[in-house]
């Protein structure tokens, strides 16, 4: 936890601990360790001087940020308007078989965490799934379940 | 200070500059209908009850006077019937989450409930007056809102600030007084629910030491 506050820290003076870039510090901690704990948003506060109910007034109001622990593959399905009727529910269907989990939920070995997202502005790929930002157009049963096997 | 010349409701006035046009209306003895306004504290423009109209001819627009300042030669309108049919429409959706507004604001308005709506009886409706007064007077922070669109709501974290709490205001909460709806003093203050227990759903939840912030998310559908 030394180190990982020492991260925060580091983060937080690279925006000269300005309480206005707060949003931006957030993003920053959530990608250096996929989800923001307590501890590091108590730490936060602390630092920029803000009350903690700002944070959590934040950290709720934006669906991006995460207060739970995230998977270390993020696996994002789309089913914005274009990929619904492309048929985004039955690839839902297969890439939750595919990774053994729901949505919005993440692997008990944190390998893994299956959102769903709303529009990714590919729609001409669409239904579309991005695994760590690898976009993937309608993929079949057996490249997801080749996805898997190539994730470490 | 330097003072301007407004018109409101064709009714010249003089006032000080950097007023916003609701303080000035005030001044004047003019009614603009408010809920998340307080003269202790900063405009917020959540409720958007005191819309005015302000221009002349093609150039008329629509502002929340509590927000919109003052300049030379401003027109304002209060009371047109457009205005009217904002607030109406404003009131309108407000009656399904608090169906004791005041009366004399739904006949002037004229406002009915409308079953397209479905009631969903909260009493809270998020004009921010406690969660305000709680940062803004007395820094305390006890208070917040936590999610957004159709779950946002007020929170309590005393774990957070329970000696802010009890040191800023030692008589009792303060907020209490400013809630419009008065569901802040409701029984459910202060209180953690029972396992099981649904909670109306903007009812302040108390975030002790033994409440995780992640729990409290779940129970109001959030994570």
């Amino acid at each position: 936890m030394s180190y990982s506050l020492a991260k925060v820290d580091q983060i937080i003076d690279g925006y000269g601990a300005d309480k206005e870039a707060l949003v931006q510090i957030l993003l920053d901690i959530q990608h250096e360790f996929r989800w923001l704990s307590r501890e590091t948003l108590l730490h936060t506060a602390d630092r920029l001087g803000l009350p903690m109910n700002q944070l959590y007034n934040v950290t709720t109001f934006y669906k991006h940020f995460s207060l739970v622990p995230q998977g270390r593959h993020a696996v994002s399905v789309c089913v914005g308007t274009a990929c619904h009727v492309r048929g985004a529910t039955r690839l839902l269907d297969r890439v939750a078989q595919g990774f053994k989990l729901s949505p919005d939920e993440t692997s008990a070995d944190e390998k893994f965490s299956l959102k769903t997202v709303s529009c990714l502005g590919c729609c001409a790929l669409g239904p579309v799934m991005v695994v760590d930002g690898k976009y993937m157009s309608n993929p079949t049963s057996n490249e997801i379940a080749k996805v898997v096997e190539e994730c470490e | 200070m330097s003072q301007v010349n407004v018109t409101i409701n064709g009714e010249q006035i003089q006032a000080e500059k950097g007023l916003t046009i609701l303080e000035a209306a005030r001044g004047a003895g003019i009614y603009i209908p408010t809920l998340c306004h307080h003269e202790q504290l900063e405009s917020y423009g959540s409720c958007r009850l005191c819309v005015v109209e302000i221009g002349a001819g093609e150039r008329k627009k629509i502002v929340a006077s509590c927000l919109y300042h003052i300049s030379e030669g401003l027109v304002v309108e209060t009371e047109t019937e457009k205005i009217n049919g904002f607030r109406r429409t404003i009131l309108n959706l407000l009656m399904h989450r608090w169906d004791n507004i005041p009366a004399a604001l739904l006949e002037k308005y004229a406002a009915k409930s409308n079953d397209r709506f479905i009631d969903n009886m909260t009493y809270c409706i998020l004009c921010g007056l406690c969660v305000r007064y709680c940062h803004e007077v007395k820094g305390a922070n006890v208070l917040g809102f936590i999610g957004r669109g159709t779950i946002r709501q007020v929170v309590i974290f005393p774990n957070q600030s329970a000696k802010h709490c009890a040191t800023s205001c030692p008589d009792g909460m303060e907020c209490l007084n400013f809630c419009p709806t008065g569901v802040i003093s409701s029984q459910y203050y202060g209180k953690r629910p029972a396992d099981g227990q649904t909670l109306p759903h903007a009812h302040p939840i108390c975030i002790n030491e033994d409440i995780n912030i992640l729990e409290v998310l779940e129970r109001v559908g959030y994570v």
